[in-house]
């Protein structure tokens, strides 16, 4: 329904002809657009924190808050993602302890040189992500059990090979290197979030430009008619949770340099939670098939700036999820109350 | 029996858009009677049963229960009316227990206001004793077979004081022993007074159980046969015999036979039965059948959506093998799925994703997909077919039936049909449009493509079909070559009898 823009269809039938929409104007097709709606949310946010605390603005909140939506956005794509396909990751959050938890090990214990502790790093939540796929298509297991199952495995194996305590890099081998590589700063930016930019833009080819990404968006919607079209249904979904392991395990290397050491008991958690709220206020449906990667990656600069919000406006912090879930719930309740309006409006044309 | 009759329904007419369903159709039953009804696809069966269960209201005519002229509001008042429906699909939840899918929705509370379930028991023993179900009333019905899941449902209509049950294609998932024992339930049934419509497609079950046989054809009375008269040949001259007007074209070029070979297709729905035939290029090869004959399923098992291990393909002379359905896309064996909306398309994406969602690897380059070229093809497709859309990035959903089809031939007509398959290609969309796709199937034969068809609409079988392959029961029980397409002839291979003028559906 959105930015229908009307072309002229073939040779003009003897019968009568659908009537031909007018063409929206720019302005209109803007404000149809899905993320626009939450785009000023954000924007309207920044302006009222700054004007009521002018430390928003201060290079060092910016900094800060830009540094947050890199590590948070990058594994948010990949929760995105697997929501398109109709599923779920609930395990990213373990995922990136256990994760961390190898990395510190890699380097510290087992005096790994940091590029194989770092492809290790990467491939761990890659394979654990193909294990969930497996389950999902091959043994129709459901998506939320199969991650439920992973969020609890993962963080007590963490917390299990790490003894449950608390490991730092200390002075690991490449851990200068790495940490430049990961805290560092390029073009004036901080590197998780240029490493944002990046992923979003390789990612925003594979999602709206890629077979694959097409695939994606078509199993979601009907994966009987896709699979009726010839696809591999049951691949494109294995898929999809390996791709989100591989972008858990980047976010999961930066996050181990961003505290600096990793507590197995309390690394990561929740931030499943953050993925799919990120992805849903960014208009992920999770029935599938809908979503976009710039949706995503405003929905994770609204949760942050949202959480800077808190803290700059004197809010107690123990209301931090509070603001946080009635924002979500606020976002989607809008959105769904304007997609009802667009069906009636529908439903009411002539067939 | 008794003579006043305890259902009486005249004049009976009911109208949908754009078709008369039920012109003016008189059924009457007494106590205790088993009538068969009986009638091609389409005839209006169902809308009749339906009218009756309280589904449908009819638009003219007059319903009299034991001589009180009624009208059945809904379903609920059909029940307390004493008229239960057992559909051909089982209405029962297999999570529950025997006595709770029973008593389902009207439980007996005890003083706790929880269910009362030793009278629940009780009361569902002795109704499984009269049906001779020798199941306990705890046990969980996907315990069951299905013929005794369908013990179940009579249970409940027995259980609301169900004076006539209509039976809709009962025996269709049933074995052998099992359709036995449910015709014997019927005649103990209707000795204890229950009246019983019997719909099916089997003559054989008819001439055992029904005292009556009612037939309708295109939604009107086409005769009664008491039982002596009922003959199989009576019968089916009552089903046929419609006036069908001729508008078959004949192929311009002869075709050539022996192009496409399929053997031993099997299927889910008919374990143990297989498919096998021929078709030539330039053909359409006609599949009909009554519903539930297994013509979709072995078309899903054909292009390989369904498992079907024996199965064999020879296209132009060549072996090839098919593991899953993208290696017949790739052979250029197409299947336009009976299912438009769930099957055929992603409804909730645009025409352009759609035409191309099969042919985005010829449309791509290093995995990006070309965009322009995905336009062009779409849009080529969209002015040939002359698809009625405002833009080809218009949702397919809001397309009309007729034009939602189209999108769903133009999905496959972009990658140069050998094979389509087309499964009820015209179903539910209107007459200027399927003129338009029998034109299009005939320029597709015309360029050598084969043609399957499967149709469950009688006029155009006979008509578009240059031979058509009749099945029964998941196996083809003839072929008729062009000269031998008569609606007769279809309806007696479609009920399993076998004819001279049928030929075997394939040579070695």
């Amino acid at each position: 329904m959105q930015n229908q823009t009307p072309e002229p269809v073939g040779t003009p039938s003897q019968e009568t002809a659908l009537p031909v929409s007018k063409k929206p104007s720019f302005i209109k097709t803007l404000v149809t657009k899905k993320e626009f709606g939450i785009f000023v949310l954000l924007v309207v946010m920044c302006v009222v924190t700054g004007l009521k605390n002018h430390a928003f603005f201060s290079e060092a909140n910016l900094s800060n808050t830009a540094n947050l939506i890199g590590l948070f956005g990058i594994f948010s794509i990949g929760a995105g993602l697997i929501i398109i396909t109709g599923g779920i990751d609930l395990s990213v959050g373990s995922m990136i302890a256990l994760n961390g938890m190898l990395l510190v090990m890699a380097l510290t214990d087992w005096h790994w040189p940091w590029p194989l502790g770092v492809a290790f790093a990467l491939a761990v939540p890659m394979l654990l992500g193909s294990a969930h796929g497996l389950l999902i298509t091959r043994f129709r297991m459901q998506p939320f059990i199969v991650t439920l199952c992973g969020l609890l495995l993962y963080r007590g194996i963490a917390r299990f090979i790490a003894s449950d305590t608390t490991r730092g890099f200390g002075d690991a081998a490449g851990f200068k290197t790495l940490q430049h590589l990961a805290n560092g700063k390029f073009l004036g930016l901080p590197m998780p979030f240029v490493i944002l930019i990046v992923t979003s833009l390789v990612m925003w080819i594979v999602l709206h430009r890629s077979i694959y990404g097409r695939y994606l968006l078509a199993v979601g919607r009907n994966e009987e008619a896709t699979r009726f079209s010839g696809v591999n249904t049951r691949r494109v979904i294995a898929s999809s949770y390996v791709l989100g392991g591989l972008l858990t395990g980047i976010s999961g290397v930066l996050f181990a340099f961003y505290t600096n050491s990793v507590s197995p008991s309390t690394h990561g958690n929740f931030y499943e939670l953050y993925g799919i709220a990120a992805a849903v206020l960014g208009g992920c449906s999770l029935r599938g098939g809908e979503g976009s990667v710039i949706g995503v990656l405003i929905g994770t600069a609204l949760l942050l700036v949202l959480q800077n919000l808190v803290n700059l406006l004197n809010i107690p912090s123990s209301l931090n999820f509070a603001v946080m879930g009635a924002v979500v719930l606020i976002g989607v309740l809008t959105d769904q109350i304007f997609k009802n309006r667009a069906a009636k409006r529908i439903a009411r044309q002539p067939k | 029996m008794t003579s006043a009759p305890l259902l009486e329904m005249r004049g009976i007419s009911k109208r949908f858009p754009g078709v008369v369903a039920l012109d003016a159709v008189d059924f009457h039953i007494t106590r205790g009677e088993v009538v068969a009804l009986v009638g091609e696809n389409g005839a209006g069966k169902s809308t009749l049963m339906k009218i009756l269960g309280g589904v449908h209201q009819p638009n003219a005519g007059e319903i009299k229960l034991d001589g009180q002229p009624v009208k059945i509001q809904n379903v609920n008042d059909a029940l307390r009316r004493g008229i239960a429906f057992i559909h051909q699909e089982l209405n029962v939840l297999d999570n529950l227990e025997v006595a709770a899918n029973v008593f389902l929705g009207r439980e007996p509370r005890n003083a706790l206001g929880l269910i009362d379930q030793k009278k629940i028991h009780d009361d569902t023993a002795p109704l499984l004793e009269r049906l001779g179900l020798p199941v306990s009333t705890h046990t969980r019905l996907d315990q069951l077979s299905i013929a005794q899941q369908q013990m179940v449902e009579i249970a409940k209509a027995l259980s609301l004081n169900a004076r006539l049950i209509i039976m809709d294609e009962p025996t269709s998932s049933l074995t052998l022993s099992e359709t036995k024992r449910l015709l014997e339930l019927v005649c103990e049934l209707a000795e204890q007074g229950v009246s019983i419509i019997y719909i099916s497609h089997r003559l054989g079950e008819i001439d055992e159980c029904a005292d009556r046989v009612i037939v309708l054809r295109d939604g009107r009375n086409a005769g009664e046969l008491t039982h002596d008269e009922a003959t199989h040949d009576r019968l089916v001259n009552l089903m046929v015999g419609r006036d069908i007007k001729n508008f078959y074209v004949a192929p311009e070029a002869k075709a050539a036979p022996g192009f496409f070979m399929a053997r031993n297709i099997s299927s889910s729905l008919h374990p143990g039965k297989t498919v096998s035939f021929d078709a030539a290029r330039g053909e359409i090869l006609g599949l009909a059948g009554l519903v539930g004959a297994g013509r979709s399923e072995m078309a899903k098992a054909l292009v390989g959506l369904d498992h079907s291990p024996a199965r064999q393909i020879i296209l132009d002379g060549k072996s090839i093998s098919i593991n899953a359905p993208r290696d017949a896309i790739d052979h250029g064996i197409y299947l336009v799925p009976e299912n438009r909306r769930t099957e055929g398309l992603v409804v909730e994406m645009s025409v352009r994703e759609n035409v191309s969602l099969p042919s985005l690897r010829q449309l791509s380059r290093g995995g990006l997909i070309q965009r322009k070229r995905e336009r062009d093809v779409t849009r080529r497709q969209v002015d040939s077919l002359k698809v009625k859309t405002p833009s080809i990035d218009s949702l397919v959903l809001n397309l009309s039936g007729g034009n939602q089809q189209k999108v769903v031939l133009a999905k496959w007509l972009a990658m140069n049909p050998q094979v389509m398959i087309l499964d009820e290609p015209t179903r539910g969309i209107d007459v200027g449009a399927k003129a338009e796709i029998y034109r299009l199937m005939r320029a597709l034969a015309g360029q050598g493509t084969v043609i399957l068809m499967i149709s469950s609409d009688m006029e155009e079988v006979l008509n578009v079909s240059d031979r058509i392959a009749v099945m029964h029961e998941g196996e083809i029980t003839g072929v008729l070559d062009r000269a031998d397409c008569t609606e007769q002839n279809v309806m007696q291979l479609a009920v399993g009898k076998k004819i001279p003028a049928a030929k075997p559906a394939f040579t070695n």
